[in-house]
């Protein structure tokens, strides 16, 4: 991807140790109510796939390449977008009881 | 400033605010703000993308005009149907769509691994080992969820198995590995006059793993689909990882690595409340086996018409309610809240109390009362409510079974034994809505069911309800909703 920033051997497990520590400790702290908007936030989040399967695309250099790029790129596109979509209508409806509830109530 | 730099800049900053973002969803005041945030953070690093025109590979310089349309019209194409279609979906369709979402972003990495294989980018041995297996596992993460979406969508309706499953599963598990040594290796295979190109292997790799994929997600049953959702989404987030790696992107390898633990924990927190470990969900075929009762199950079930339950609640003094996998199944949601309410213009305490693995994936109860307008500080988790049921007038049951059968507490013998749950039985009385007198979906006896002080209200729990509130409405006073 570019020379500035050789991620290679024990730098790159470095980086994979404390993400997967990071993931845990912030997971864990979720109550369980939280668990399917977090799981699809979570799955939002993984889009991030996206910008990896653009720079294929960019870069491919023959027809079955574009092909399968082409193919990378739009379902990491849907990834993010209907991830996005999902977790933000679920965490809309997330409300506490009180006085800020009653204009939600049902008509 | 280089383009290099600014990509690696913003990627940075994403990486950030995905964690930020992340951990402000760990409450539900913040929550919202939370996806937002790392919503910025994805924007922010899919316009960076754009900037590797600047520094293409030179075999792709000649191409870049193409590859530019391509790119803009799969994102658009991408981004402008799936934005219409979650928009859309229904709020009690989130477990499918959470697993389809996920399955794209699984075939989203198993793709890059293939540009990456089919462009022989991978010179280093390391880089090609991490890219197959990360083409391994997006594979297998893609056809597993998109089975899994299939089955959540009740398009496959039946766990679907046959004989020697497990013995044709792992042959050709060991047939992609061959394969990716094959691809790894450079090999040509002839067989007779059949010459088989290097990019026909990878295409026949990819296409075993993907068969694996289904192979594994098919057997699985619909109350397993907890576990199976959390792994998959654990799977995809590794296999972006490792790409992440191949392609030298730190962003991917920290996003992925975030989301492929926390996936793996969310995995273990299910399997957890199912008492099983993670292995005997995927290869165990529980609903299969038929379990012989333990002896008979004494004293019967008691049918109880829907308006004597609601009256009965009506007059508690406080009533606990468990909701499962039926509810849902049911749309009874809204139904079930205006009944609450109805109980509580009533003076009673109303609750909800919920399972871990209650419904088809993790928090899949939360959501649906969410939807319906329940407050949040209304449902209580398994550990902060369990003790409550003693005091409890009335605990009613929505279309659950195994997650209150006290047989996981006392029976030894019980394939449940061992797994937490919901400590209703303790309740005074108990009213279970159930659309028939089926067993659940373990097969097994559920003694709660014939306990003295539980009565059985049959049908349709939307129906159900409807029968309760007018019930409760009919005695008029201070019950109106």
């Amino acid at each position: 991807m570019s020379m500035e920033t050789g991620i290679v051997g024990f730098v790159a497990l470095y980086i994979f140790m404390l993400a997967a520590f990071t993931g845990y400790e912030v997971i864990a702290r979720v109550p369980a109510i939280l668990h399917t908007p977090l799981m699809s936030g979570s799955n939002f989040v993984h889009g991030i796939v996206v910008v990896g399967a653009m720079f294929a695309l960019l870069n491919a250099s023959s027809v079955p390449e574009q092909v399968v790029g082409f193919l990378g790129v739009f379902l990491g596109a849907a990834n993010v977008a209907g991830g996005y979509v999902v977790t933000e209508r679920m965490l809309e409806m997330f409300k506490a009881s009180g006085p800020a509830r009653k204009k939600q109530e049902p008509k | 400033m280089s383009a290099a730099w600014v990509i690696q800049a913003t990627n940075f900053l994403a990486a950030f605010l995905f964690i930020y973002g992340l951990k402000r969803m760990s409450s539900p005041v913040t929550a919202r703000s939370g996806i937002r945030v790392a919503g910025y953070g994805m924007l922010l690093a899919i316009l960076a993308g754009f900037l590797y025109l600047y520094g293409l590979r030179p075999e792709a310089q000649s191409h870049l005009g193409a590859n530019l349309v391509l790119t803009l019209v799969a994102l658009l194409i991408g981004i402008g149907w799936s934005w219409r279609g979650g928009k859309k979906v229904p709020l009690t369709d989130m477990p499918q769509m959470v697993a389809l979402y996920n399955g794209m972003g699984g075939g989203a990495a198993g793709a890059i691994a293939a540009v990456e294989l089919l462009g022989g980018h991978s010179s280093n041995a390391t880089y090609l080992v991490v890219t197959l297996v990360g083409a391994v596992i997006g594979a297998i993460s893609f056809s597993g969820s998109l089975i899994a979406w299939a089955k959540l969508d009740g398009r496959i309706r039946k766990p679907w198995r046959m004989k020697g499953q497990h013995i044709f599963n792992a042959v050709v598990l060991l047939v992609v590995l061959a394969l990716g040594v094959a691809v790894a290796l450079g090999t040509t295979i002839s067989l007779g006059p059949v010459a088989i190109s290097a990019s026909a292997l990878i295409a026949v790799f990819f296409g075993v793993a993907l068969l694996y994929g289904i192979m594994a997600t098919m057997p699985i049953g619909g109350a397993d689909m907890p576990v199976v959702i959390s792994l998959y989404n654990a799977l995809t987030g590794l296999a972006v990882g490792l790409d992440g790696f191949a392609l030298q992107n730190p962003a991917l390898m920290i996003a992925g690595m975030v989301v492929g633990s926390a996936g793996t924990l969310l995995t273990l927190l299910m399997a957890k409340a199912m008492n099983r470990s993670v292995s005997h969900v995927l290869f165990s075929n529980f609903g299969d086996v038929s379990i012989e009762p333990e002896g008979e199950m004494e004293g019967a079930m008691k049918p109880v018409e829907a308006s004597d339950a609601a009256i009965a609640m009506r007059y508690a003094g406080k009533v606990i309610i468990v909701p499962g996998y039926g509810l849902a199944a049911a749309q009874a949601q809204q139904k079930l809240y205006e009944f609450v309410k109805v109980l509580q213009a009533a003076g009673v305490d109303v609750k909800f109390a919920i399972h871990p693995v209650a419904g088809r994936m993790p928090g899949h109860m939360d959501v649906l009362l969410a939807e319906a307008g329940v407050p949040y500080d209304m449902i209580a988790e398994l550990d902060e409510v369990n003790d409550e049921f003693k005091g409890t007038d009335v605990a009613l049951v929505i279309g659950a079974n195994d997650v209150v059968n006290p047989a996981a507490r006392t029976d030894k013998g019980s394939p449940i034994y061992g797994m937490p749950i919901l400590n209703v039985d303790q309740a005074h009385q108990v009213y279970v809505l159930k659309r028939g007198k089926g067993k659940g979906y373990a097969g097994v006896e559920n003694a709660l069911f014939y306990a003295d002080n539980t009565g059985m209200v049959y049908g349709d729990a939307r129906e159900t309800l409807v029968k309760m509130i007018s019930a409760v409405k009919e005695l008029g006073g201070e019950a109106a909703a």
